[in-house]
């Protein structure tokens, strides 16, 4: 039983993308820590961070793809998710410092001598644990989408209503976490880590290691959503997404099938953001900004949504973009976005991978059609077999 | 008294004094509406006479302000919603063809048939042989077993019809509310429909709202005239339409 879920996860597409992903984990961190500094296949370690940055927002691509393309709830609050996953693990690291701060006080972190506050806050306490807060990684952003989700789902809002709800979440918590007196370092947010685990943050070796495990996590997610989205439970996600009333008078309870989908798809967000945070060395109530949902939504829907592989691409494609243009033309960077995702809609509503696989299975029935037409003669008696059976 | 009782306890659907309005417009007017098991049976009636809120209000989509609404007896439908009735045994087939269009024929069928749809169940579920077997009999019964693998949405609009009954019958039901079933279909469609429908009700019983006045004749049942929201007529096909109300009220027209 749980075998078979297993085994339908390895579709052929997802094999090379995880073999590319677990070779990428192995040969980055190697060319960067054991070539000398001016050989040509050098990886310097600014670039290692930037590509594991990448991989971070894949991962929350595809979380958003779990929800977007396969279940047709269009999420325009995953970055909430995401900064909160970003968070707990932000938490650790500024738990870490202990009197190495600015103030020196071996627990309280700088903001909070800043404020004036005595005590460590409640939801503070076992954040010095990595394992706590590796789990609160997952609990936090799966109990709000938990939450949120029983709500919405039961009372059945649906398409444009839940996304504008969902935008109105990540908004409010934007302006709760720019609050000083929650407790999270308001506007400036957490910063300034010195280590994980015991090794310093900053360091090469932590960083190449950082990166290896992005690499791995959006592996093994991806897994983990391709064997939800082939088992008949995925069938009943596209059948939610395509005919929502056909699904409930089948006897389904669409409202846990969604909030089933929700919480996994929370839960992968918050991971990306566990990993985006040391890599960044910063997480700030900006994460919560609207318009970073909005841009997962965009990279969801260049690389093709609904295909797993698709946001993977577009997430790593649009930031390499961005990066580049940020550079060399910083003032056009959002006119390019703009314009790419007018482009997408227009000439590509499929997505890039969406479109690939368009043109391939077209061609695929184009040859089998001229195959048809060549063997008509000998094709009769085999339907004539046929008929008789 | 004795008479309305034993009817109540012999069927498997019933309503009695069933009344809902949206907006102050009265969709159904004390309604009252016995099905027997085993039973087909065919619903006439003009626009708006409460056929389609008739059926929401079976299937849990719409609650009536008042009345009685009940299964098997015992069962009162007005407390449960469309998932819980459709794992009592009610299946609806819709006025436009609804069916899973980017999944196969087959996986259609999967999806629809009898087992446990809780979210884990679904998720560790393997079709097993016996599954298959159904499946295959399923295909076979609305004569789409040549088109199995083929995306839903490649089928014609009668299959697709075929397809929606077959996605009802894999769910094993007791009752089945077929919506216009004929609605768009060529004379020969129609007539292996008609073939179909009565098949189906050898093992079960089947509520089937239609227009076509010969499809309803080749069903040969017993048929409900329902006009501004109750019953104006009942009995066999010659004697409904030969009813002065129902002619001034629906045939007519």
């Amino acid at each position: 039983m749980i075998s078979g879920f297993v085994f339908r996860a390895l579709d052929g597409r997802i094999v090379v993308a995880v073999a590319i992903l677990l070779g990428v984990a192995l040969l980055v961190p190697a060319l960067n820590l054991m070539t000398p500094p001016d050989s040509a296949l050098h990886i310097p370690t600014y670039a290692v961070s930037l590509f594991g940055k990448y991989l971070c927002y894949a991962l929350l691509a595809l979380a958003l793809d779990l929800v977007w393309g396969y279940c047709g709830i269009l999420s325009l609050g995953h970055g909430a998710f995401f900064a909160l996953g970003g968070y707990a693990m932000g938490m650790y690291l500024m738990r870490q410092i202990g009197s190495r701060g600015v103030y020196g006080n071996p627990i309280l972190p700088d903001f909070m001598v800043f404020l004036n506050w005595k005590e460590l806050p409640w939801f503070w306490h076992g954040f010095d644990w990595f394992v706590f807060a590796m789990a609160m990684v997952l609990v936090v952003p799966g109990l709000l989408a938990f939450v949120f989700g029983w709500f919405a789902f039961r009372s059945r809002v649906n398409g444009v209503y839940l996304s504008i709800i969902t935008q109105a979440m990540t908004y409010a918590l934007m302006l709760a976490f720019f609050r000083n007196d929650m407790g999270f370092g308001g506007n400036n947010g957490l910063t300034d880590f010195k280590d994980i685990l015991g090794f310093p943050v900053q360091a090469d070796g932590t960083r190449a290691v950082l990166f290896a495990m992005s690499a791995i996590m959006l592996a093994l997610c991806l897994l983990v959503a391709s064997a939800i989205v082939r088992s008949k439970f995925g069938k009943v996600l596209v059948g939610v997404r395509d005919a929502e009333s056909r699904v409930r008078f089948l006897g389904f309870r669409v409202e846990n099938i969604k909030l089933f989908t929700f919480v996994v798809s929370a839960m992968m967000a918050g991971i990306a953001g566990a990993l985006f945070v040391p890599q960044v060395g910063i997480i700030n109530p900006g994460e919560f900004a609207p318009a970073n949902s909005i841009e997962v939504v965009v990279w969801t829907a260049v690389g093709g949504r609904g295909t797993l592989i698709g946001p993977v691409i577009g997430a790593v494609l649009v930031n390499a973009g961005k990066s580049f243009f940020t550079g060399a033309f910083p003032e056009i960077w959002l006119y390019a976005l703009g314009g790419l995702f007018i482009a997408v809609t227009l000439f590509l509503p499929k997505g890039i991978v969406g479109t690939v696989q368009q043109g391939w299975n077209s061609r695929k029935a184009m040859k089998a059609a001229a195959e048809a037409e060549k063997g008509r003669d000998e094709a009769v008696p085999v339907t004539q077999a046929q008929a008789a059976e | 008294m004795n008479m309305i009782a034993e009817t109540r306890q012999k069927s498997l659907l019933y309503l009695e004094n069933v009344s809902v309005s949206f907006d102050g417009f009265k969709a159904l007017n004390s309604l009252s509406f016995v099905v027997e098991p085993g039973e087909l049976r065919a619903i006439i009636g003009p626009n708006g006479a409460g056929k389609t809120t008739m059926m929401d209000i079976i299937t849990g989509k719409t609650r009536p302000d008042t009345g009685t609404v009940l299964f098997e007896d015992a069962i009162d439908l007005t407390k449960k919603d469309e998932a819980d009735i459709a794992q009592l045994g009610i299946g609806r087939k819709f006025q436009k063809p609804t069916v899973f269009e980017s999944h196969t024929v087959w996986d259609n069928l999967e999806l629809a048939l009898n087992r446990d749809r809780g979210v884990f169940a679904t998720l560790f579920y393997t079709l097993s042989t016996e599954d298959e077997a159904r499946i295959e009999e399923i295909l076979s019964t609305i004569r789409l077993t040549h088109r199995k693998d083929e995306l839903a949405a490649n089928l014609s609009h009668g299959q697709k019809q075929w397809l929606e009954i077959g996605m009802l019958l894999a769910q094993e039901p007791k009752l089945l509310l077929v919506d216009e079933p004929v609605a768009g279909m060529t004379d020969a469609e129609t007539a292996e429909t008609a073939e179909l429908l009565k098949e189906i009700a050898k093992t079960r019983s089947v509520v089937v709202v239609e227009h076509d006045m010969g499809f309803i004749r080749e069903l040969g049942v017993k048929v409900t005239c329902l006009a501004e929201g109750s019953v104006l007529a009942e009995g066999s096909i010659d004697f409904v339409s030969n009813d002065p109300k129902v002619i001034e009220n629906y045939l007519g027209r």
